[in-house]
């Protein structure tokens, strides 16, 4: 009797192990969300002394790329009136690679340039002077009532019109740019790099109350 | 032609027997990257898309705030509210909030806390300003606004 058993069957039945395997896989694609930590970077500038009042910087108007941004949610970029975001990115790398007033440091930076970023610079004396420290400033102004999605979506224009310019001075396209983590050497060299002498002079204004809540 | 008539021969069938095997593979991979939720979220978070996304390296260092409207505007009404952890704050207990999250990381890495703000694409810029200049206050000032990507023109 018992023998008998044991020759009957002398392994477990494997075939439909892969449908279970199926029907688990498919549990868990369904219900995975890779959780992922992407989103646009900024730093918020330093808490103000209530007993100071805010320094006093002095900017000309040429350098100031002026972007407004109303409780409808339209632009008014430059004094002009914009309906999307489309070309805002090339108006300002347009801005920022003007070169209208450049000091010799600045000439320096621009004969460092390669040549598709020089072609930018329109030597336009009522834009920028140069793009180094104190020389352009893209300015957001939005209303409290300016809705985020279209604050991010101008925010994310003006770091285009950065990452853009960084990544072609190193030979990159936008996006390799972007995911360089600074974790090798070689890396951190490339990021160095790209930023040397145009830091990302993004200057967010405290929103206006007309129209918000 | 007998060369080609000679490979006709072989069996047609593809083997089978190591299906099993791929499928539990990505099994494992899949059971290994997800994350099951710890916290509930209880505002709604339609986040917004961009192009120009960075990622951040150090996970210990984020730490999360989710506004948006609450899904239960019976009892929390329709303004947007903001979330730390499981429960709804007042903007004016964001600096406490901060100060916990930044005696969980140690001393040298206070400094660099990153504050991950997760918002919903209808909230205005009222509120998101009022939580940015609390964090102002507390000094944690490296913000990353959350943000899904958009395939580029």
């Amino acid at each position: 009797m018992a023998r008998k058993k044991g020759r009957l069957t002398q392994e477990v039945n494997a075939g439909s192990m892969a449908d279970i395997a199926f029907l688990l896989l498919i549990f868990f694609l369904v219900t995975t969300t890779i959780a992922s930590d992407k989103g646009i970077l900024n730093i918020l500038p330093p808490k103000q002394d209530p007993n100071q009042p805010p320094p006093e910087i002095l900017l000309n108007e040429r350098n100031i790329f002026n972007i407004l941004v109303n409780a409808n949610d339209q632009l008014l970029v430059e004094g002009e009136y914009l309906d999307n975001t489309e070309k805002l990115s090339e108006d300002i790398k347009d801005f920022i690679l003007n070169f209208g007033a450049p000091d010799e440091e600045a000439v320096a930076l621009y004969n460092s340039l390669p040549a598709s970023l020089r072609n930018r610079a329109k030597r336009d004396p009522a834009s920028s002077d140069h793009p180094m420290a104190g020389g352009a400033v893209v300015s957001i102004k939005t209303n409290r009532g300016t809705s985020y999605e279209r604050y991010l979506e101008v925010l994310d224009q003006v770091k285009r019109a950065y990452f853009e310019i960084y990544a072609e001075r190193v030979g990159l396209s936008a996006d390799q740019y972007r995911a360089l983590t600074g974790r090798t050497p070689a890396e951190r060299e490339l990021q160095e790099r790209g930023k040397e002498g145009i830091p990302m002079a993004i200057s967010i204004a405290e929103p206006d109350k007309i129209g918000g809540n | 032609m007998s060369k080609f008539k000679k490979k006709t021969g072989t069996s047609q069938n593809i083997p089978t027997s190591a299906l099993p095997d791929i499928i539990f593979m990505l099994l494992f991979f899949f059971m290994v990257t997800t994350v099951l939720r710890e916290q509930e979220i209880l505002v709604e978070q339609k986040i917004p898309q961009a192009t120009q996304l960075q990622k951040l390296e150090k996970k210990t260092l984020i730490s999360y705030l989710y506004i948006g409207k609450p899904k239960n505007t019976g009892m929390f009404g329709t303004e947007p509210r903001v979330q730390a952890n499981d429960v709804l704050i007042n903007t004016k207990d964001i600096v406490l909030w901060v100060n916990q999250e930044k005696d969980k990381l140690s001393e040298a890495e206070r400094d660099m806390i990153t504050i991950s703000m997760k918002v919903d694409r209808d909230v205005k810029m009222g509120p998101i300003s009022d939580v940015q200049f609390e964090l102002r206050e507390a000094d944690a000032r490296r913000i990353l606004y959350a943000a899904v990507g958009k395939v580029q023109n």
